[in-house]
């Protein structure tokens, strides 16, 4: 996920117009904006709107449904921490509390210098060996609390080298 | 020949570091000048064992897990590659590992075996050949096939199969639709990402045979957004899949049509369930629709729809290649074939087990589990996902059958079994299923969307000690009522496994009472 990235009306309406033929278009363009931007911008509902013939309260509604979507810019890594049970028959409650500690902020929170943001997830489908997180697209398993912090720790340290 | 040396590429592995090892093993290769190649397979379903390295031997393929980085150099100096099996990492010829020597495989025969979005490896091991015996045959001997097979829903409900098709096939309509449930939500499985990751064509091709058995031409196949890995080896196979021809306008030359599409959900359990999963899929918010209806008659968009779990889509290769009857000589009772199960939570040898109906639950959980990996004793175990029945040791005898489970009050559902070793609190486990179904519900009916908001407080208030007695009353009440009230399963089960709680493990929901 390109976390950040610079938008303009312009490029959304490009990326709608790319998929709006599609039959049932309005999650794959959700995706494709949120993929392309980290999030779906107040302005681009109105144009997803216009696009598919909705209204924008049918658009929001959409949106707010699905826990994946987001309307505010995440940070630069979004952490996700499976709760499902048998994340939970391994630990991953402490492992919650732990996170939230260390990162200091909640679920649905990015941290002050933009670096995290915390979302809960029910299952990765890794749950044979748990517990599980997804850090961006990528899944770890066994993530003990030391493991955590080094996952954290080689993540801040992308940010120091790319300044 | 080039020496071959395997490295898984299925989500666990990766998520235990498989790409570091992959790239550990090229760095020797290269440093040490072998003739050695690198072939990332799909898993085994031996995940405690993952990220699990095998190389080919003369006595065949010889493996090495769970490997780290670490160890790959030394892996290399104990002669790794001339069969050695020294290293204490070494587990000897996998196929007579007896996790896997004791399975019936015949969904997933070819899982680990083959680099997972290979055509050519997938024929070499009876890939599309139920596909070339479709193109044909008559839509009707497909269907009939399917119904001889005994195959039931594996998605949860265990609805037959052939049934299903049949009212599709009987349907008129210009366009029908093929969909994949891929939602896999339940805690505790993940059979079908195994499907999607490691033999991605066993799932294109049965969904291909479905099309063709109820005259549909267009699938889709709905992909929980929890799966990043699945999505880019099911698209890739896909783009493979239509350049060979096995896809698109004219199925190996046969003038029949089939497309496929990967859709993403976007993070809500109740789109799994199936006419949620069509309103997703049209592009709303997931709410569930009143049946009838049945989406077989009016589906997505309003059209003649099948909608299948991955693992019901998968064996159908398997049925049309051996044919039904070799499928249902597999089996017990009304349950035909083999379930692909999944051991998961605090368990020893987690992963994939593939067995003919009948084996119980407690031999699955020692003998193929070995038990809890913390080494304490096993208290509980939640078969069946989120909404399945926490089972105490009395109930471990069960044969795995979808009457003998239900006769117990519990569900097989997806297959997953989740254990729990004896530091779980079942009070806490009551809660979180109450605290799911107030996040997950759709929130179309009152029984669950209020229910089980209703049900955390009072749960709370029973773990405080609050009017212990008269909260128990009221709980049991309001599990009744969302029991009875609720339109779908999501607020139907979710008193299941609370009920459970309460019936097994009382003192645990509540010590002050
Ligand atoms: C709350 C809820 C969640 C469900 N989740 C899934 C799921 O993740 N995957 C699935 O295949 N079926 C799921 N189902 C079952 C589907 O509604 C449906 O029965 C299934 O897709 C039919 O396919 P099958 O006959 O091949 O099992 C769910 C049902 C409910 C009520
Ligand atoms: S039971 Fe829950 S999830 Fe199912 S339809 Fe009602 S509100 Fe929606
Ligand atoms: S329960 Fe955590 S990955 Fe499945």
């Amino acid at each position: 996920m390109t976390v950040g990235k610079e938008w303009t009306e312009q490029s959304i309406q490009r990326i709608i117009d790319g998929l709006e033929h599609k039959p049932g278009a309005m999650l794959p363009i959700l995706h494709a904006i949120q993929n392309e931007i980290g999030y779906i911008p107040e302005k681009a509902v109105a144009q997803i709107a216009e696009s598919l013939l909705q209204t924008r309260a049918e658009v929001h509604g959409v949106i707010s449904f699905y826990h994946h979507f987001r309307t505010t810019p995440p940070g630069k890594h979004t952490i996700e921490i499976c709760r499902a049970e048998a994340c939970q028959a391994m630990g991953c409650r402490s492992l919650e509390a732990h996170a939230k500690q260390s990162l200091g902020i909640d679920y649905h929170q990015t941290t002050a210098n933009r670096q995290f943001s915390l979302e809960p997830v029910y299952c990765l489908g890794n749950c044979a060996t748990g517990p599980s997180i997804r850090i961006d697209d990528d899944i770890h398993g066994r993530v003990s609390l030391d493991r955590f912090d080094e996952l954290v720790a080689s993540h801040q340290q992308d940010m120091k080298e790319v300044g | 020949m080039s020496q071959r040396i395997y490295i898984p590429c299925d989500t666990t592995a990766l998520s235990l570091g498989a790409d570091q090892i992959a790239e550990a093993v090229q760095q020797e290769i290269e440093q040490r000048d072998l003739d050695a190649t690198i072939v990332r397979n799909g898993s085994r379903g031996m995940l405690w064992l993952e990220p699990l390295v095998e190389v080919d031997t003369a006595q065949g393929r010889v493996g090495y897990g769970a490997v780290s980085a670490q160890q790959v150099s030394a892996l290399f100096d104990a002669g790794m590659l001339d069969g050695n099996q020294q290293h204490e990492s070494c587990i000897g010829l996998v196929e007579e590992h007896p996790f896997l020597k004791k399975q019936q495989r015949l969904t997933f025969a070819r899982s680990g075996i083959t680099d997972p979005i290979s055509i050519e490896d997938y024929i070499a091991l009876d890939g599309f050949n139920g596909l070339k015996n479709a193109i044909a045959m008559q839509p009707q001997n497909i269907v009939d096939e399917v119904k001889t097979s005994g195959l039931r829903g594996r998605g949860g409900a265990a609805f037959p199969t052939g049934i299903k098709w049949q009212t599709v096939l009987d349907t008129p309509s210009e366009q029908k639709y093929i969909v994949c449930n891929a939602d896999e939500g339940d805690s505790g499985t993940f059979a079908d990402r195994l499907v999607m990751e490691c033999d991605p064509f066993m799932l294109i091709e049965g969904m291909t045979i479905s099309g063709l058995a109820v005259h549909a031409t267009q699938g889709y196949i709905y992909l929980r957004s929890e799966y990043p890995v699945a999505h880019k080896l099911l698209n890739e196979a896909i783009e493979r899949a239509y350049k060979a021809g096995y896809l698109g306008e004219d199925i190996l030359g046969s003038g029949k049509r089939f497309d496929l599409e990967v859709r993403l959900g976007a993070g809500a359990y109740i789109c799994g369930e199936e006419t949620s999963l069509l309103d997703s899929l049209e592009g709303k918010r997931g709410l569930v629709r009143a049946k009838p209806p049945l989406p077989a008659i009016v589906g997505l968009f309003g059209q003649p729809t099948v909608v299948n779990n991955v693992l019901s889509f998968a064996a159908v290769p398997y049925i049309l290649d051996k044919g039904g009857q070799s499928y249902a000589d597999y089996g017990m009772g009304r349950s035909r074939g083999t379930l692909p199960l999944q051991l998961a939570g605090n368990v020893k040898q987690g992963g994939l087990v593939e067995l003919a109906f009948g084996i119980s639950l407690r031999e699955l959980m020692e003998d193929f589990g070995g038990g809890t990996l913390t080494g304490k004793p096993l208290k509980a175990v939640q078969v069946g996902g989120p909404l399945g029945a926490y089972l105490p040791a009395s109930q471990w005898d069960t044969p795995v059958d979808y009457e003998e489970f239900a006769a117990v009050g519990a569900v097989l559902g997806h297959g997953g079994v989740v254990m729990f070793d004896e530091t779980v609190d079942m009070g806490e486990q009551a809660r979180f299923s109450m605290e799911f179904c107030k996040v997950e519900s759709c929130g179309k009916c009152t029984p669950c969307r209020i229910g089980s908001t209703r049900g955390v407080e009072v749960i709370d208030r029973i773990r405080s000690g609050e009017n212990a007695n008269a909260n128990w009353v009221l709980l049991e009440d309001l599990c009744e009522t969302m029991i009875d009230g609720s339109l779908c399963a999501m607020g139907g089960m979710t008193p299941f496994p609370v009920q459970s709680v309460m019936k097994y493990f009382p003192e645990e929901l509540s010590a002050a009472r």
